[in-house]
């Protein structure tokens, strides 16, 4: 058995899933306590375990949003952020707080050090910091990635005074000193709340007696495991859209096709893409509370309109949302919205099909239109701008830079095939949209414990940035840690089995078994570096377990 | 929280079309290779220029063989000479033209690869690795699609942009200015001041040669006093950089002494539209940061954080004695510049052809060509002009430009020259005719 969790805002869906062919066991809901997550995650798995024998659970799967709501809500540790910047643009960093710190000093784009922090700098800071009650510290240096003494040095002086000291060359590969800087400051603040939170699932389970491990969900639909995730929390940001977009994935039959999925909520439209079957990602990381980071994530945008939008006319014209003035009519709400105008098309079951009528009845009145007319215009208008943001979203995905001549020729585009849709609506809309957009819409059963079942089923993901300079003989891999010697003579081909072989090695780390699927190399070049009339190379590889099921369910026809 | 602190908004909006073509380079360990951008890509990427506000990534066109002929007579043809790396670059800058005139952006700047300033008109392979002029082709593309229009072309590259010079030589509604190591002591070897263009545009071919070890100082004196007090009167519609980096101190071609800070200056002074990335082969000591200076100064934002890791003020300060050579230069080229007409009239007053007499070596492929360019001067237009040209290789040809604003019967006398250009012992004969944009070879 497998249990997957997902917390939203307000409500806790969870799952107990047989693990050899994916059945549905058990599902609960539960209203969330924000001021207790940990009480409500374990009530709701105290609820699930009832009728399953603990030796049979495999897997615990959450997806929180512990660390998000740190971040959002501000409840987050005090941190002290050191940076040794170097030259180039002059990002501000004030907003991270009173205690940003610039020592001297910098590393230039090979990683080679050009000029070292004074000694005394650091004394003065860890000072200061311990002064000024800083309980966490983030060390980060520009081009760190490549070269991560300053960092480790840092981290070394600062590790025994403060709770936790990130070093910004651990959360990502990618280049990008101002996301770092940002990542890295996130991730000290959550740490504390974090280690709390999962402190207090580990001392749960142990009194209960329960073996199975725990992952938690991450922001790129891949899974992370409770310890690996008390190490960098900031990975377990913005989960919510990963989850229900692996959810769709494991309901809907097709797998391996160019795809868009839509989740239509009471007030947004949330759109998610797949490219073969693979989720499309975020180009450089997600954004939360307006930090940049380099958080890997899938790719999501809304449209800001669903089923409880507010409908009214203004200015002789209909507008739908984007606010939400409570339910619809039809459930009770005072307002006009499009379900109200589904359940007047009888495609939709209400509570209150008299009241929602009368209330579109009234407004198709005073516009001097046929209801049923108007009810087909707000249906036909929702489509509409569903269509118009899924169009502008693959102009977006489409259009990403590209830096060779081979991908430009190729010019290999995400054009979706066909669509699923989950969220209230989805049955009652699938025609509409079918007509609207022009492909098959798939709605698939279960929809409304998508979330739960894509936390279950998601299987872990790592993605590693792996760089090897034969002039300066080192080789790196920053996400794992790696810096070490290499030959004159080292190659691409060697350097593309690491890759492999270190990704692997990171999935097994975070709870894969021996065979790791989904592992491959999705960048790799080699450059000639020229020297003093002697040739070298610059090798860089990129490889990733990429988000998957763990198992694949046989899709129920509903 | 302070909301402002997270965000860098450009006061200028600015495209990038940011194309290093990763798989393509004139041979294995040819200064012109893949890892060329390699650094710059890695040092934007870490500055986060990717998030600032105002500045938009752009892929390149891919330029059609129709836009290569509106600038060039290719010999035996384009296919055999022009290839898809090519034609991304002059689609990269084509694509920096579409940002700015179709009002997505304020500017842009084409960082593309291979380099076009050294080709000319004539192509019968590759010089200074360049086969396709990727400015003109884009500056053609551009007026076609967006009207005629009055244009600067800057060339801050430390070469002579002898390429570009020859195709705009007559005319008058570009200004060519190219600062560059003097000739004398650098390839292509051209450049001097007493090249001031043909007769329909004498004047308008602005060049000035510089002395090995100018620095800072120098181009900003060249700027100020000579290209700014040009420009203000040439008053162009447009102003685009051909932005060379091999001024750079640690440039392993050139003999200059020019720093990032001071590319970064001089683009925020002369303030382009758009701007091209041409030569410059310190890949790792100057195009990083060289070019990090040259968009932060395009999108108006803070430069003064941009240093190359060895720079150290005075270590590349500029003598005395150049100092002296500079401001002689720049100001013999200002009165040149203003006493322009009198001297064109006393030089082709009354004339109905000029004739010029040249010969092109191309370095990369180890051509050489020699050529009689024929200019047509019309009291109405530009006149229709002529190249005929034959190389070492048995190569021969003619080639006829009718201008974009040629008059009627230019445009006619046009069609007749190259009708009766049939009976010449030449392997191919070329027309262009910019007012239809119509293109011919036979």
């Amino acid at each position: 058995m497998i249990i997957g969790i997902d917390m939203g805002g307000t409500n806790i869906d969870g799952v107990v899933i047989a693990a050899h062919d994916g059945r549905i066991v058990r599902q609960v809901k539960r209203p969330v306590d924000r001021s207790d997550y940990f009480r409500s995650i374990w009530n709701c798995i105290k609820e699930l375990l009832r009728g399953t024998e603990k030796e049979d659970i495999k897997r615990i799967n959450l997806s929180t949003t512990v660390s998000t709501n740190a971040i959002v809500e501000n409840r987050i540790s005090k941190v002290g952020v050191i940076l040794q910047r170097g030259p180039g643009l002059k990002w501000r960093f004030d907003d991270l707080g009173e205690n940003v710190v610039d020592v001297t000093g910098s590393t230039d784009h090979r990683g080679i050090p050009v000029s070292g922090e004074n000694p005394d700098e650091l004394t003065k800071i860890k000072a200061d910091f311990l002064n000024n009650s800083i309980e966490a510290a983030a060390v980060v240096g520009k081009f760190s990635t490549r070269n991560p003494e300053f960092e480790k040095r840092a981290e070394e002086y600062l590790r025994d005074s403060f709770r936790e000291v990130t070093m910004g060359h651990t959360l990502s590969g990618r280049l990008n000193f101002p996301r770092r800087v940002r990542t890295a400051y996130l991730n000290a603040a959550v740490c504390s709340t974090f280690k709390a939170f999962a402190e207090n699932i580990e001392e749960a389970l142990r009194r209960e007696g329960i073996g199975a491990p725990v992952y938690i969900l991450k922001a790129d639909g891949g899974t992370v495991s409770l310890k690996g995730a008390k190490a960098k929390p900031v990975e377990t940001i913005l989960s919510g859209p990963a989850a229900s977009l692996m959810g769709m994935t494991a309901l809907l039959d097709e797998k391996e096709a160019d795809r868009c999925l839509l989740d239509i909520g009471g007030t947004t439209t949330d759109l998610f893409f797949l490219a073969d079957g693979v989720p499309v990602f975020e180009p450089s990381g997600i954004e939360i509370g307006g930090h940049k980071t380099l958080v890997r994530a899938v790719y999501s945008t809304s449209a800001g309109l669903g089923g409880d939008s507010y409908v009214r006319m203004e200015d002789g014209k209909l507008k739908i949302g984007p606010e939400r003035k409570g339910h619809a009519v039809a459930f009770g709400g005072k307002h006009l919205t499009p379900t109200d105008a589904l359940v007047y098309l009888g495609v939709m079951e209400a509570e209150h099909s008299r009241e929602s009528a009368e209330a579109l009845e009234s407004m198709a009145k005073e516009i001097r239109m046929p209801p049923g007319e108007f009810a087909g215009m707000i249906i036909g208008n929702f489509c509409k701008s569903v269509r118009e943001t899924i169009e502008n979203a693959l102009k977006k995905i489409n259009s990403n830079p590209v830096y060779t001549i081979k991908e430009l020729l190729d010019g290999r585009t995400v054009k979706p095939r066909s669509v699923g849709v989950i969220g209230g609506p989805a049955k009652a809309l699938s025609k509409y949209l079918e007509r609207e957009l022009g492909l098959p819409v798939e709605y698939p059963p279960n929809h409304e414990i998508a979330n739960a079942i894509g936390a279950a089923l998601a299987r872990p993901t790592a993605e590693i940035t792996l760089l090897a300079d034969t002039e300066r003989e080192i080789l790196s891999i920053p996400e794992t840690g790696v810096y070490e010697k290499i030959g004159r003579t080292y190659d691409l081909r060697r350097a593309k089995e690491r890759a492999l072989s270190e990704v692997k090695s990171a999935g097994q780390a975070m709870g894969i078994s021996s065979d790791v699927p989904g592992a491959e190399i999705t960048e790799e070049s080699s450059f000639n570096m020229v020297k003093e009339y002697r040739a070298y190379k610059n090798i860089r590889v990129k490889a990733q377990i990429k988000p998957g099921l763990v198992i694949c369910r046989k899709a129920e026809r509903g | 929280m302070q909301k402002g602190g997270k965000r860098m908004k450009a006061k200028n909006k600015l495209g990038l079309i940011l194309f290093p073509a990763f798989d393509w380079a004139i041979s294995p360990t040819h200064p012109e290779r893949e890892e060329r951008l390699l650094y710059t890509q890695d040092q934007l990427l870490e500055e986060g220029i990717e998030d600032v506000e105002g500045i938009h990534f752009f892929n390149p066109l891919i330029a059609t063989k129709k836009d290569i002929d509106r600038v060039h007579f290719c010999y035996p043809g384009m296919e055999e000479l022009v290839t898809e790396s090519h034609l991304i670059a002059a689609g990269g800058v084509m694509r920096a033209f579409d940002a700015v005139l179709g009002g997505e952006t304020d500017k842009s700047f084409a960082l593309v690869r291979p380099p076009g300033h050294h080709a000319q008109r004539v192509v019968y392979g590759d010089r200074g690795f360049c086969i396709v002029n990727t400015e003109a082709v884009g500056l053609a593309y551009a007026r076609r699609k967006y009207g005629d229009m009055r244009v600067a072309v800057v060339d801050t590259d430390c070469h002579h942009g002898d390429g570009t010079e020859d195709i705009y030589w007559n005319d008058p509604d570009t200004l060519y200015i190219s600062f560059h190591q003097d000739g004398r002591t650098l390839y292509p070897g051209t450049g001097p001041i007493e090249d001031l263009g043909g007769p329909s545009a004498f004047g308008y071919n602005v060049n000035i040669p510089l002395p090995p070890g100018t620095g800072d100082e120098g181009f900003q004196y060249v700027l100020e006093n000579t290209v700014l007090p040009i420009l203000e009167e040439y008053k162009p519609d447009l102003i685009i950089n051909s932005a060379g980096q091999d001024n750079h101190y640690t440039d392993p071609l050139t003999n200059m002494s020019f720093s990032a800070q001071g590319y970064a200056k001089l683009n925020s002074r002369l303030n382009p539209d758009i701007a091209v990335l041409e030569g410059g082969y310190s890949i790792q000591g100057a195009l990083p940061y060289v070019n990090t200076g040259i968009i932060l100064a395009m999108a108006e934002l803070d430069y003064s954080g941009v240093a190359e890791p060895d720079y150290h003020l005075g270590r590349w300060k500029q003598s005395e004695r150049i100092t002296g050579e500079v401001k002689r230069i720049s100001d013999e080229v200002l009165d040149i510049w203003r006493r322009r007409e009198a001297l064109g009239q006393k030089l082709f007053g009354g004339k109905s052809s000029v004739k010029r007499n040249r010969r092109v070596y191309y370095d990369t492929d180890g051509i050489f060509e020699s050529q009689v360019q024929e200019f047509r001067p019309c009291p109405d237009c530009p006149g229709v002009d002529s190249i005929k040209s034959r190389n070492d290789l048995g190569a021969s040809l003619i080639g006829f430009t009718i201008p974009r604003k040629a008059c009627p019967a230019c445009q006619k006398a046009g069609y007749d020259l190259f009708e009766k250009a049939k009976g010449l012992d030449v392997k191919k004969r070329f027309l262009q005719d910019l007012v239809r944009d119509e293109f011919f070879a036979v």
